[in-house]
């Protein structure tokens, strides 16, 4: 605990460096160097807190905050296991973003200096928050954090928008848990976690509570249509922000779900799962879909972030259905998927904004259109950017596969629930969610393709140099664990059961007669077992076997020529024709995106003789925007300008009012209390 | 001693596999052939196609990557692995366990993802064409496949292939809606996935009306060989597959002996050639569909398999 506690000192020590010591050109590898070595600090202690079998019993309480009642700060299991996520981040993001910074030292180096440690503090201490107000606090610290992180391109186009809407949205999601809060601490007022425990709360607060928690940390989580503010907030933020953001920040919001619904609330109802697994889905199957038709890469990263937590909450929702059918096994599959694609999730979309953050940094360029061909100039990165598309693609034997296949697992226990209504749901959900993976592979195809592959479509992608140690580095160590974990699941699941057994008291793989240390074969998959490792073994083999057969027995010339380029001429004739970005999304966007987003292709054909170039226009409409928050937007204004009357008022009138409202509370507190 | 046997099978499995693979397209073809009232080549050709592609230069664009001459390698170990694991002459195989339905369709999964990437690495507009169509086309087949799976998996408590089989095996399934409603969903997405009209037409040379063939219309010599005999095998695949499901009958299982092997193999061997049969009867009556039809063909195998997964979630109390 108290190496918790001194490393977030220790960040704050850092933000304060950044802001004095501005000037010197050392200070981004001070603040940077330091933030990674304090990550690292929790990072060791959360993972040797968890192979210890748990987190800490005793909290701290500290005589700051809300008279009476101080800080409690604690960190068990579930929050060990977040804290090793959240930092672990933290380090590749700071290794990242040294090398960053030096790329891009002249634009935003000093804004982005302080304030990077006092995200990943904030982020820490939302973790370790043991009472409502000081989780509250660390939350609304976190969002500011990272709303003046994403500010600090201010100057670029768009951001002052994106930065607008995260600010009113992130206001919206504090105001709901507030709320959330205040409903579990009615009776005695102790806002401590404990004391909220020890007392179940009525029915219906509890379904208050639920509603509230799934619409505040949703919104920070990117639960459509809650989602709108993430993509712009988080494509907007300097590339190793985004990563934090979109990897790291997006699970602080997980975590926060997971503690009330699984802890703090108690006994759960069969509903709340319900509820969840239907906005998990809709998340799940709309944000891919947003994401294939994204030409900014790192929006489309960001639509991605929001598949995946539609994902992380399907997971969740049948954990807590199954938790209140009382099949705790069942329940510990389910959760266990959660947190491993929780893991797996934060690796490789910190990865894929890495390298986003590279090919901007090589090419200065985001939009997929003046992308291509950068796998000869960017060797490296191009590896590097193919393990995070494949694994976040669901493909063996990568990380994101494992986790799927948990899910999966889980998904096919569904017929064990007692109500009907649930059973064809967890059906449907688990066609989209199978729908939404093959999405996925088909926006990374799309991602990779156009940005990696093919020919340079601007100059500056023809001209871009592989970017520095630093940033490879950074873009190496989440790409090794995508591998590792893909292969070798079983010690990380090892490792976080405790976290799983403190929320629904049983571990994946309970009652199972022991199996061996790297096979993946939890009790309630009935029978079914998956190996990655030998999975990798025996194509490696065969790739080996084969090229060697093929190259001895067989032709190993080669003849290098020119692709046919459709007949057009010029130096680089396919640079003409091939395809582009929206071109590629077009079949998909004609067979989903008619519905979903009113998509329509127009075609503007000049007339013959004309020797102007024919143009294709995409219009499609944003359903989020057209159904929810532009008639919510006229509403606010509408009744603004009723309200804006009250500003005009005598004082006689205002005493009134004051008076009027004093009165209705009195009745009220007269009518609840009795 | 079960282990070893087991990986002897597993081994015999994986050559049979590979060497079955080009007689059934090359049977195929001549059905087709003799069906239309062409004399056709020989079931044979295949082999000497290979054969011939296998001694030729490679043509490379001169702008290839490495990922262009990486992928028939890795795309073809997939493919070889993923049937390799679909238990078509005996149920005791020793990489059973590692992978199961789910991970067998990853597999293809991920060959499909190598393969559509290496049509976009030239940059030319025919790969672009063919590596979108492709994946739309699996943004539907996969999902279908994937509720398959659930519909069978829910029935059998397992997704284990070898597990299915034997218990498929077993009898004690019975005539089920479901089961009939995932045979056509199956075989619908098998179509499709195997590049087969009314979907794609393998035989093609109008490359705006291609899909598969348009992919991978960069290659040549030693990495089409390769690409080609991924699709003899995934065509095989997919017809293990169903009949490892639905037909398993003949299969050896645990405690089998030599006589049952081969009785297994005869078995396999006649599945395909009814399977091979029926696929070019079914080509040989039906138009190629317009490309944005495939959708509607697809989404309807998501709806029926989704169906018939409902009915049984529904049906299967605790």
């Amino acid at each position: 605990m108290g190496f918790v506690v001194s490393a977030i000192a220790f960040l704050f020590v850092m933000a304060a460096t950044g802001v004095a010591a501005r000037r010197l050109p050392s200070v981004p590898t001070i603040v940077y160097g330091g933030s990674a070595a304090a990550c690292a600090i929790v990072v060791l202690w959360a993972a040797a807190t968890l192979a210890g079998g748990g987190g800490v019993a005793e909290g701290w309480v500290l005589p700051i905050g809300l008279p009476w009642i101080g800080t409690h700060l604690r960190a068990d299991a579930l929050s060990a296991f977040f804290l090793l996520i959240v930092n672990f981040g933290g380090i590749t993001a700071s290794l990242f973003g040294w090398g960053y910074e030096r790329a891009h030292r002249d634009s935003h180096a000093g804004p982005v200096l302080p304030l990077f440690p006092l995200f990943l503090a904030a982020m820490n201490m939302v973790l370790i928050a043991d009472d409502a107000f000081a989780f509250l606090v660390s939350w609304e610290f976190m969002s500011l954090a990272s709303w003046l992180l994403v500010l600090s391109t201010h100057r670029e186009e768009g951001t002052p928008r994106a930065a607008r809407l995260y600010l009113i949205m992130a206001s919206f999601g504090t105001a709901c848990l507030l709320l959330a809060f205040g409903l579990l601490a009615t009776a005695h007022g102790d806002y401590s976690f404990d004391a909220i425990r020890a007392q179940a709360p009525s029915v219906s607060a509890a379904a208050f509570c639920v509603v509230l928690v799934l619409l505040g940390a949703g919104s920070k989580a990117g639960l459509v249509p809650l989602h709108v503010w993430l993509p712009l907030a988080h494509s907007a933020a300097p590339s190793h922000v985004s990563a934090l953001m979109s990897g790291v920040m997006t699970k602080v919001a997980v975590y926060a779900m997971i503690r009330v619904l699984f802890d703090l609330l108690g006994e759960p109802a069969w509903w709340w799962g319900g509820v969840m697994l239907g906005f998990g889905a809709l998340t799940a199957v709309m944000g891919v879909l947003y994401a294939l038709m994204q030409e900014d890469v790192k929006r489309l990263l960001a639509y991605s972030t929001v598949e995946n937590i539609g994902a992380i909450v399907i997971a969740l929702g049948l954990a807590l259905v199954f938790k209140a059918s009382h099949t705790p096994v069942i329940a510990a599959l389910a959760l266990t998927a959660g947190l491993l694609h929780v893991a797996n999730h934060s690796l490789f979309k910190s990865l894929l904004f890495f390298t986003a953050g590279a090919v901007l940094t090589a090419t200065g360029s985001r939009d997929l259109g003046r992308l291509g061909g950068l796998i000869h100039r960017m060797p490296t990165t191009a590896v590097l950017a193919l393990i995070g598309s494949a694994a976040i693609s669901a493909l063996p034997p990568l990380n994101g596969f494992v986790g799927e296949w948990l899910l999966f697992q889980a998904i096919l226990n569904g017929p064990a629930l007692p109500e009907w209504s649930l059973k064809i749901e967890i059906a449907v959900v688990g066609a989209a969610l199978a729908l939404a993976t093959a999405l996925a592979g088909a926006c990374f195809v799309r991602f990779y393709g156009i940005a990696f592959l093919g020919r340079p479509r601007s100059r500056a992608a023809g001209e871009a140099a592989e970017v520095g140690a630093g940033m490879r580095l950074g873009m190496a160590v989440p790409a090794a664990l995508c591998v590792a974990l893909g292969v070798l699941p079983t010690p990380l699941i090892r490792l976080f059961e405790p976290a799983v057994r403190l929320m629904v008291e049983a571990g994946p793989f309970d009652d199972r007669a022991y199996q061996p240390w790297f096979w993946l074969a939890p009790t309630s998959a009935i029978g079914n077992s998956y190996n990655g490792l030998i999975m990798l073994a025996v194509i490696a083999l065969l790739s080996v076997l084969l090229v060697l057969v093929i190259h001895r027995r067989a032709s190993d010339r080669v003849r290098l020529s020119i692709p046919w380029g459709c007949g057009f001429d010029g130096p680089d004739p396919a640079a003409v024709t091939q395809y582009t970005a929206s071109s590629f999304g077009q079949p998909i966007r004609r067979a989903f995106g008619s519905t979903v987003f009113r998509a329509r292709d127009e075609v503007e054909m000049p007339e013959p003789g004309d020797t102007r170039p024919a143009r294709l226009t995409v219009r499609w409409t944003d359903p989020a925007w057209a159904l929810l928050f532009t008639p919510v937007g006229v509403a606010v204004d509408r009744l603004a300008e009723r309200a804006n009357r009250l500003q005009f008022m005598t004082i006689r009138r205002y005493l009134t009012l004051m008076f009027l409202a004093l009165v209705v509370l009195l009745v009220m507190v007269a009518v609840t209390q009795r | 001693m079960t282990v070893l046997l087991a990986s002897l099978y597993q081994i015999v499995q994986m050559l049979l596999v590979l060497a079955l693979a080009p007689l059934l397209t090359g049977w195929v073809r001549l059905a087709k052939a003799r069906l239309v009232g062409r004399r056709g080549p020989s079931p044979l050709q295949p082999y000497r196609d290979l054969r011939r592609l296998l001694r030729k230069e490679v043509v490379l664009a001169r702008n290839a990557s490495w990922l262009f001459r990486a992928v028939p390698y890795l795309m073809f170990t997939a493919i070889w692995l993923a049937a390799g694991l679909v238990p078509s002459f005996t149920t005791q195989l020793a990489l059973a366990p590692t992978a199961d339905l789910i991970t067998l369709i990853a597999l293809l999964g991920s060959a499909r993802f190598f393969l559509a990437l290496a049509g976009m690495d030239v940059g030319t507009s025919f790969g672009g064409i063919g590596s979108s169509r492709e994946m739309m086309i699996a943004a539907l087949a996969e999902p279908a496949m994937l509720m398959i799976v659930f519909s069978v998996s829910i029935l059998v408590r397992t997704t284990s292939l070898a597990e299915i089989a034997d218990f498929m095996m077993s009898g004690a399934v019975g005539l089920r809606i479901s089961l009939a409603l995932a045979l056509i969903a199956l075989v619908m997405v098998a179509i499709a996935e195997n590049a087969r009209i009314p979907i794609d037409n393998p035989a093609t040379h109008l490359e705006l009306t291609m899909v598969h063939e348009a992919m991978v219309l960069e290659y040549s010599g030693r990495h089409l060989a390769l690409v080609e005999a991924a699709s003899m095998l995934k065509l095989l695949l997919y017809m293990a597959l169903i009949a490892c499901i639905f037909a398993p009958w003949g299969m050896a299982t645990a405690g089998g002996g030599l006589l049952a092997v081969l009785w297994g193999v005869a078995a396999f061997a006649l599945k395909l050639a009814v399977g091979g049969a029926l696929l070019a009867l079914f080509e040989t009556s039906i138009a190629k569909m317009r490309v944005f039809r495939v959708g509607e063909f697809l989404g309807g195998a998501l709806l029926l398999s989704l169906l018939g997964a409902i009915f049984l979630y529904v049906s299967r109390g605790v």
